[in-house]
């Protein structure tokens, strides 16, 4: 560890301490908090899962071992809690040393006993009565020190105490009133909290910023679409700059070797292209910034000029790949378009190596094969005048769910919406600030099931060294919006679907190896933590958001998909039975 | 609450009348109300009342509608144009509108939860509940959705009812935005307005449950 990090863990220690003292009457302070360093970070403990993915790379890979492909099937629930709320549950629980952290709607942080369940203490923030998100969830915490970070829906970013819940500071990231909104988990990256705004909906210009740590001073902050003046703001024609969107509502992932944060973004807006001719940087791509200085590295954009609301906000995995001998340095990304990206990752550059449909897609009609800039057919292209259809949906191939990687098999595995399309038609208005800014008829049917098509959910594995698809998972009568949990077990989890199941499958061959029905649906990516040498999974089940709208057009047009999943969060937790 | 006449005196209100100016600076002064109306009715027509007026206190303009305050066109690409009942054809689209203080000038759209959707219908079409709380027809009700919140943005006009974008909830304006079609179990909250001289003004309190409600 670097002298400055020791130093700035001192610092925090301290300052956690005023905390801790002036707040060590609570009865529910926990004791023997494990503080946690910039070295747990990078190579967390298997026992523990530190941040939304476990590690930096963003795997979502646990190691442990104790449940596994032969004795899953005798899994059973140890606990259950209900989080008090509705809507999308989208956070994973965040376990340090047999301390769980959950997030929920509502900008709710709860602390459990991560072995029977017991409330520890419970963060519940006043937001303002006029808020308003199509998106109102949280996808998770992060810790650092002896604090939690939380961004709000009202646009803060929050220090918790670890040990009682109690503010540390709190700090306004954004006017929510102009519609920006922040979701999504922090990262943090050696004192820095990163964060990420939503809020594309509403005509924002997207951004990530860091702050400190130790007292949440603004450090720095990257808007996602160029300023006057900079690279990149030629892409935009006039002032539609202004409000072109590009949000960047999910994690980064970030490599410790070539210190670089690897960020997704959404897609630019107003939806219609041809208000906003041009490529459009940096939406709909992966920025690779500096964490210490905010600086835009290196970059590759998906589609530009998008037309289809294919956020790309997923950062790509960080994977080391062997390839007949030779050790490619990699990110992979399943892309909301629908294809299985690969780039060589550099300091100076993110380099295309390839990419292949997961789902079928009839946008893009080839792609350059030096830097993977697609072509369109223009069929597949809507405007503020004109309507289009194109596959896969706005939802795409791969939502914001998070796709898994096991160093065990070589498989990445994507949960993916398939045969599932779109039709937009455009309707501009004028922009208002904090007022929805889409350019599209949202009052129609946003999707519709392709014609012949016989499924909609899949999970798929993919072998990355051979470049091939081995096995896929079919869900008959549903869509799947799970997250996906890897283990060391051989064992994949994920729920999803509209049934209410959580699931176990084979991540070598896809074989359902166990489900459990739970009291809503699984959107969230479940997690493994071990406490007394039991392993648990435990995952937050509360259906709602994205999956519940693709679920009222099933319900209205599509009875094959028909299905009524009822909303509340709990958390599970199981391990294998005594 | 005050407003300096200073704001006033500097408007760039380029298209009003030197009249309408001094009618407006002259109620202002004395803060009549009736008289305030009058004149801004007059100069409404013309003057970019948020160029003329503009508060920067969010607690002011986050205050729900008070009996008397007018109402103002909120598309931004329309200035905040006072709105009078000949703007409305009957059975047109409804328009979005702020509540607007006319004493003071300040336009309440410090927060979504005063945003208006304003329509003009058949008064005979009106249920009698309705009818006692619209202008010529004229009916307002809250722009928010029952439901989560969203913006209520669409009308139907061959089944003449209002509808949220996101989830799909309908309200009949003809009878209090009653429900018509769920997931939204509540009505949108009704605005009661009365024209005085020809302008739209608030008449009474919201009445009904304004915001997300929930499913």
């Amino acid at each position: 560890m670097s002298r400055n990090a020791l130093r700035r863990l001192a610092a925090l220690a301290a300052l956690a301490c005023v905390g801790f003292f002036a707040s060590s009457a609570a009865a529910d302070s926990i004791e023997n908090y494990r503080t946690v360093s910039d070295q747990r970070l990078q190579s967390p403990e298997p026992e523990n899962w530190l941040m939304i993915r476990r590690t930096y790379n963003g795997w979502g890979y646990s190691p442990l071992s104790q449940i596994n492909r032969d004795n899953v099937k005798n899994l059973v629930p140890v606990w259950l809690f209900s989080t008090g709320v509705t809507e999308g549950h989208e956070s994973p629980p965040i376990v340090n040393n047999g301390v769980m952290f959950i997030s929920t709607p509502q900008a709710q942080v709860i602390a459990l006993d991560a072995k029977s369940g017991k409330e520890l203490w419970r963060y519940r923030k006043q937001l303002p009565e006029d808020l308003f998100q199509l998106h109102p969830t949280n996808r998770g915490v992060a810790l650092y020190g002896d604090r939690v970070y939380v961004t709000t829906t009202d646009a803060h970013l929050i220090a918790l105490e670890a040990k009682t819940g109690k503010v540390a500071w709190d700090r306004t990231v954004s006017d929510y009133k102009s519609g920006y909104y922040m979701t999504c988990a922090p990262l943090i990256v050696k004192g820095k909290v990163i964060v990420g705004t939503s809020g594309g909906e509403y005509g924002v210009r997207g951004f990530v910023a860091a702050f400190d740590a130790a007292n949440g001073e603004p450090l720095w902050k990257t808007f996602t679409i160029p300023g006057t003046g900079e690279p990149g703001n030629e892409t935009w024609p006039g002032d539609s700059w202004k409000h072109g969107g590009a949000p960047a509502w999910m994690t980064g992932n970030y490599d410790p070797q070539l210190n670089l944060v690897y960020w997704g973004t959404g897609n630019p807006g107003p939806w219609p292209p041809n208000v906003r001719k041009g490529d459009n940087l940096y939406a709909t791509s992966v920025l690779a910034i500096d964490p210490e200085t905010g600086k835009i590295k290196a970059y590759h954009q998906y589609q530009w000029n998008d037309a289809w609301d294919w956020d790309e906000v997923r950062a790509p995995l960080i994977i080391d790949i062997d390839k007949g001998g030779q050790v490619v340095k990699e990110l992979v990304h399943s892309g909301r378009d629908g294809y299985l990206w690969q780039f060589e990752r550099r300091s100076d550059k993110i380099s295309y190596l390839s990419a292949q449909p997961f789902v079928y897609q009839n946008v893009f009609t080839n792609l350059d094969p030096e830097t993977g800039r697609p072509q369109y057919d223009s069929r597949r292209i809507f405007s503020s005048t004109s309507s289009a259809s194109f596959c896969p949906s706005l939802w795409g191939g791969d939502d914001w769910a998070l796709e898994a990687y096991s160093p065990k098999t070589g498989y990445l595995y994507i949960p993916v919406n398939e045969n599932l399309c779109s039709k937009l038609e455009g309707k501009l208005g004028p922009y208002e600030a904090g007022q929805l800014f889409i350019g599209a008829d949202i009052s129609k049917n946003l999707a519709y099931v392709r014609e012949g098509a016989d499924h909609i959910g899949e999970l798929q594995a993919w072998d990355l060294k051979n470049n091939r698809k081995v096995w896929t998972h079919v869900f008959p009568k549903s869509q799947n919006f799970g997250g996906i949990l890897a283990t060391g077990g051989n064992v994949i989890f994920m729920g999803g679907t509209n049934d209410r199941m959580f699931r176990a499958f084979d991540a070598e061959t896809g074989d359902v190896l166990w489900e459990q029905p739970t009291n809503s649906g699984v959107v969230a990516p479940p997690a493994a933590y071990e406490v007394d040498g039991v392993e648990y999974i435990a995952v937050q089940s509360g259906w709602g958001v994205d999956p519940q709208r693709v679920q009222d057009i099933f319900n209205k047009d599509y009875p094959q998909y028909r299905g009524v999943v009822p909303q509340g969060g709990v958390v599970w937790a199981f391990a294998l039975r005594k | 609450m005050s407003v300096p006449l200073d704001h006033l005196r500097n408007s760039r209100g380029q298209a009003a009348s030197a009249c309408a100016a001094r009618a407006l600076l002259s109620a202002a002064r004395t803060l009549s109300r009736r008289a305030l109306l009058k004149a801004a009715v007059c100069a409404g027509l013309a003057l970019n009342l948020t160029d003329a007026v503009r508060a920067d206190d969010v607690d002011v303009r986050a205050m729900r509608p008070e009996v008397g305050d007018v109402l103002v066109f909120a598309n931004e690409a329309t200035p905040r144009k006072m709105i009078r009942v000949p703007d409305l054809p009957v059975g047109g689209a409804p328009v979005f509108a702020w509540p607007m203080d006319p004493r003071t000038g300040i336009v309440r759209d410090g927060t979504r939860l005063n945003r208006l959707l304003v329509l003009r219908l058949d008064p005979a079409k009106l249920s009698a509940v309705t009818r006692a709380h619209a202008a010529d027809g004229v009916v307002a009700y809250s722009a928010v959705c029952t439901h989560e919140g969203c913006p209520v943005t669409e009308w139907l006009s061959q089944q003449r009812v209002l509808q949220c974008p996101c989830h799909g909830s309908q309200y009949d304006p003809a009878d209090v935005a009653n429900v018509v079609k769920g997931p939204t179990l509540y009505r949108l909250a009704n605005l009661p307005l009365r024209k005085v001289d020809g302008a739209l003004v608030v008449a009474g309190k919201f009445i009904g449950r304004l915001g997300a409600q929930g499913a």
